[in-house]
């Protein structure tokens, strides 16, 4: 635990040494405007790591949240073309994401599939339902009343909207996964599921509920893609869960379950943002932030273990696990 | 080390060899029957709605199509029979058409010099994700997940907006791509000659069933005294190879590659794969599975085209067969297991104990 708590120390001290460099060197950084408008580009990546944290927690991972973001963007495209409004069109869309989770759920807990065979099966299945619905167009024109409400912040402060959204979700997350017995049950299914399914969780309904969740949040964030874009693709999001997943790992969460606080998971983000705003300030191409993203993924993998080893090397305390190599996700 | 010698069988099924094997085996080898047999009608069915398609040029184009994806899953298969996973090989196939292509077009180069570039690439990419997954123990999603992402950057910076044109690329590096011999064009040559080292290997070689013994249990193969760090090792080296064949390939083919050549590449692999029977949890499957899923996926897309579906039908089709695939799969390995169990009855009592088995998220 005391190594997990230094990793996310490590986050956040990165993080705060991006942020004071950003600020030293960079005078177009620290400003409101500039803030703001890094914070709303991680909007969806920050809704949908929500979610995704809680899965890895527990041992599993959603491939598909970024196709269920295409295929709500999508429809809300095609819906708002046909006539109906924003108002009616959010419950609707956000309905399709919930059963778009429930089908993830349902495949790996009555099936007993693995997550991961399950969500490259319906990204690619989602994705494919949004260009059957859209095609290859795009539909603009939507409302200023809600595309303001997606780009802008709340006055006074640089903190846009969807953000202020995610804090509040955040808040309640790290509630759950850190205080109550759900999260618990969450860390243990994680750790070692026949263990926990023997101790009287009822794993599948969790693992159900999670899928389903992870599926509403999506379906949200292809929303406030879509508003906050004002443009509704079927291509809408394609490879962000990577970048989810790029920032869950980065926060500390281990890919095995069963380890992860969700503070580092929103320092990550938090960092990962903050990055790429600074790099392109400075007009670093988007292949290095490429390079940049990729690199502190691997790094945020190899920390972690490199230390285990090391202290592996130091003493070899007895009860420590076998050299086995990592099996895959 | 006797059980090595046998045939994959799946991690559920500790049984002693014999009838039980041998059923295993029949299921295995059924799978692949299965998706040939979905291949025929595919092709049958289509051929009765439109002629055409089977003329020599349409079945030419889809086997020049799949030769590449063919190629790459193969690779892509050895890494996941060892319970790992490869997302970096479409980002590879884009840096090393473009790099290849930028050293094609730099003179008349000679055809073989390129592809041995091309796959020094890859090898040098391939050893990258080895090192760090074999030896640094570290989530093989996670790591690849980090390389395609490094590789693509590196990519993009070679690139640099520019594009690759068949005008600069010499002739014979076109017509390696085009041409063949008596009719038949070299790429699926090419890669039918990879596939069949490859499976040859892992079929009859003890080493190459200890690929198999890792992704059925690391622990048991660590024990048995399998050198599981040089196993995954090779098997990244591999696929990277391939992945950098599979780049020339794609330069001789198309002759114009833009940066983003390849990407999105790695889960149509994956999902090639997977479709052919190659399970994700590691320990099952063969690389001619592997090969006709992944000739299937290109089948389906020719066929849309010339029935005149849309061809936005073709992802969401796709997933469903990815989804039908693994639910199948499954469904015969929990029959196969009880199969095995009524035969044998050592082992099973305590096998049996958990109802829910352990679904990682592998």
């Amino acid at each position: 635990m005391s190594r997990l708590m230094r990793w996310e120390t490590a986050v956040t001290l990165l993080l705060v040494l991006v942020f004071a460099s950003g600020a030293g060197f960079s005078p177009d950084f620290a400003n409101n405007d500039n803030l703001s408008f890094a914070l709303d580009d991680l909007s969806e990546i920050a809704l949908i790591a929500l979610p995704m944290t809680l899965l890895v927690v527990c041992g599993q991972v959603d491939l598909s949240v970024a196709s269920i973001l295409g295929l709500c963007s999508a429809l809300t495209g095609k819906l708002w073309d046909g006539g109906m409004s924003i108002e009616a069109i959010i419950p609707l869309v956000l309905v399709v994401g919930v059963v778009c989770g429930l089908v993830n759920g349902l495949l790996v807990t009555r099936l007993g599939l693995p997550s991961l065979a399950v969500t490259i099966g319906t990204l690619t299945l989602y994705r494919g339902l949004a260009y059957v619905t859209l095609g290859t167009g795009a539909v603009s024109e939507f409302p200023t009343a809600y595309t303001d409400l997606a780009t802008s912040s709340i006055p006074g402060t640089p903190i846009p909207y969807p953000v202020a959204l995610f804090a509040v979700l955040a808040a309640v997350t790290g509630v759950v996964l850190h205080a109550t017995g759900v999260g618990r049950s969450l860390f243990a299914i994680g750790a070692q599921e026949d263990a926990a399914y023997f101790a009287g969780i009822r794993v599948k309904r969790i693992k159900l509920i999670l899928f389903a969740v992870s599926g509403l949040v999506a379906g949200f964030a292809g929303v406030v893609y879509t508003l906050r874009y004002g443009s509704a693709r079927a291509d809408n999001g394609i490879g962000l869960e990577l970048a989810v997943i790029a920032a869950v790992l980065l926060g500390g969460v281990d890919f095995d379950g069963g380890k992860g606080t969700l503070g580092g998971v929103i320092a990550a983000v938090l960092l990962i943002g903050l990055l790429r705003n600074l790099l392109m300030l400075n007009d670093v191409s988007t292949e290095v932030q490429s390079i940049v993203t990729g690199l502190l993924l691997i790094i945020s993998v190899l920390t972690p273990r490199l230390i285990a080893v090391a202290r592996e090397a130091r003493g070899r305390r007895r009860g420590a696990r076998p050299a086995v190599p990592a099996a895959a996700p | 080390m006797t059980v090595l010698t046998q045939s994959p069988a799946r991690p559920e099924s500790g049984g002693p060899p014999g009838g039980g094997r041998r059923l295993v085996e029949m299921v295995l080898r059924a799978r692949e029957l299965s998706i040939l047999g979905a291949l025929v009608v595919l092709v049958l069915g289509t051929t009765i709605a439109n002629p055409r398609f089977l003329s020599g040029q349409g079945l030419k184009d889809i086997f020049l199509n799949a030769s590449i994806l063919v190629l790459l899953a193969v690779g892509q298969s050895m890494v996941v029979v060892t319970r790992n996973i490869d997302l970096s090989v479409g980002s590879v196939v884009g840096l090393v058409a473009f790099s290849a292509g930028k050293f094609a077009s730099g003179g008349d180069r000679n055809v073989v010099l390129v592809v041995l570039v091309g796959v020094g690439i890859g090898l040098v990419c391939g050893l990258v994700n080895g090192l760090l997954v074999s030896f640094c123990r570290v989530p093989a999603l996670v790591v690849t997940l980090g390389t395609l992402y490094v590789i693509q950057g590196l990519d993009y910076r070679i690139a640099h907006g520019d594009q690759i044109g068949a005008a600069d690329l010499p002739a014979s590096l076109l017509s390696l791509g085009n041409d063949g011999i008596l009719g038949i064009p070299y790429l699926p040559i090419i890669t039918v000659v990879v596939m069949a080292a490859v499976g040859y290997y892992l079929r009859s070689y003890s080493s190459g069933r200890e690929y198999y013994a890792i992704g059925s249990s690391p622990e048991a193969a660590m024990l048995a005294g399998v050198p599981i760090r040089r196993r995954v090792l090779t098997a990244y080296l591999v696929s990277g190879a391939l992945a950098g064949l599979a780049g020339v390939l794609w330069l001789a083919r198309f002759g114009t590659v833009v940066a983003d050549a390849a990407n999105g590449w790695e889960l149509k692999v994956v999902s090639a794969v997977v479709v052919g029977g190659v399970a994700i949890t590691g320990g099952v499957g063969t690389v001619y599975g592997a090969a006709l899923g992944a000739l299937l996926l290109t089948t389906i897309g020719s066929v849309l085209v010339v029935l005149k579906v849309n061809s936005f039908w073709q992802d969401a089709i796709t997933g469903v067969l990815l989804l039908l695939a693994i639910s199948v799969d499954r469904l015969l390995a929990l029959r196969v297991t009880r199969a095995l169990k009524q035969r044998s009855l050592a082992s099973a009592a305590h096998r049996a104990a958990a109802p829910e088995s352990k679904e990682g998220r592998s």
